[in-house]
């Protein structure tokens, strides 16, 4: 069993609210090997009430946060969307969709989401399945939100049951993310990625994120931290990179997990490139 | 689709992770206690999430593998139809109320 050796682990955080973190953050990601940070959109801890609103969130997103990470070396993209957490609201929920497309085209935005599911409502698939035509349209690529907890099972399911439904769009370009013990193998037997998020109470710690890749393998899977305004750690991928040379695992597994991984999915977009 | 295996032996995985998990089961059992010390310990224990908790601890001890997954799978909906509305609906309690919420 090989305990913590002395090397600076390179890793690409692919889901991270950085709009909810500090200053510090940014500055603790740089100096720990994470220079590369992708950031979908997401529900903010309450309804957005206009297109206004969006808007505005999607010009922070596309303009200043990137600004604000290139201030400490780390580069910014992100994926756009409604979340569905906001999607009951069928009319609001209509005008964001119309300016989705302009934001899409803007250099830093690799494809749309999180989009997915939360309460596993027929407005919420209503909303998906616009969302699924929108990247078929553009050939995007689609970075999942499943559900949290009694509902991740089904919500999953139905998920990829609507995204399978469009011929236009490869799994291979699809990242399932928040995915589990119940969930990985179904998810990636379709032949969709899938994400798994170390996250307190609600999704896995380091210690369950590696017993799933012992259980399932390494190919087509990547491990993010969804650092948000709750309670959640935006070093959590360093934690569960130790985990694994805790384990013994060798560093060419952990480079292929937090960076080689992230590097080949997020790849299939030309405006991507890893620091 | 084969996994990566655990490099560690059995010996190391007890010398790494016995004592957090001795804790968490402590932790267990002093939270079913403290159901009891309730006023109205029926109340808790006719709650859906009490019910799963319990099918849960049962799954530990008579599975024999995959408990991981025989538990998240005890814990979520395993119904196929879409909600019809999630208006005022934003979190998740943890486990399923049933197919007509008639646990909850």
């Amino acid at each position: 069993m090989a305990h913590g050796r002395d090397r600076l682990v390179k890793i690409i955080d692919p889901h991270i609210h950085m709009v909810s973190r500090t200053t510090d953050d940014y500055q603790a990601l740089a100096v720990s090997g994470i220079h590369t940070i992708t950031e979908p959109a997401f529900w903010a801890g309450f309804d957005r009430g206009t297109v206004e609103g969006f808007k505005d969130y999607f010009n922070q997103l596309t303009v200043s946060e990137p600004a604000r990470a290139a201030k400490f070396g780390v580069k910014h993209y992100c994926w756009i969307c409604l979340n569905p957490k906001e999607a009951e609201d069928l009319k609001l929920a209509e005008e964001v969709l119309e300016i989705i497309p302009d934001f899409l085209d803007k250099p830093t935005v690799l494809g749309v989401g999180e989009i997915g599911l939360n309460k596993n409502s027929r407005n919420e698939l209503k909303i998906l399945e616009r969302h699924v035509a929108i990247a078929a349209e553009r050939n995007e690529l689609i970075l999942v939100h499943t559900p949290h907890l009694e509902d991740k099972l089904k919500g999953t399911r139905l998920i990829m049951e609507t995204i399978l439904s469009e011929p236009r769009i490869s799994p291979s370009r699809v990242i399932i993310d928040h995915g589990e013990e119940h969930t990985v193998e179904e998810i990636r037997d379709k032949g969709f990625w899938v994400g798994l998020t170390l996250y307190p109470n609600s999704k896995c710690s380091p210690a369950r994120a590696v017993d799933i890749v012992e259980t399932y393998g390494s190919d087509c899977i990547w491990i993010n931290s969804a650092a948000d305004w709750g309670v959640s750690d935006p070093l959590a991928t360093l934690k569960a990179a130790n985990e694994m040379r805790l384990r013994g695992h060798p560093e060419s597994l952990i480079q292929k997990i937090f960076y080689e991984n992230p590097k080949a999915f997020l790849s299939q977009s030309p405006k991507f490139e890893a620091s | 689709m084969g996994g990566e295996k655990s490099p560690m032996s059995g010996k190391e995985v007890l010398e790494v992770y016995f004592l957090e998990n001795r804790a968490r089961l402590i932790d267990i059992a002093s939270f079913l206690d403290r159901v009891d010390r309730t006023r109205d310990p029926e109340t808790g224990k006719t709650d859906f999430r009490y019910k799963a908790f319990m099918r849960g601890l049962k799954i530990l001890v008579e599975s024999e593998g995959n408990r991981t997954k025989a538990l998240q799978i005890n814990f979520s909906d395993l119904s196929r139809e879409p909600r019809k509305s999630a208006v005022g609906l934003k979190g998740a309690y943890g486990a399923w109320e049933g197919p007509f919420g008639e646990n909850h």
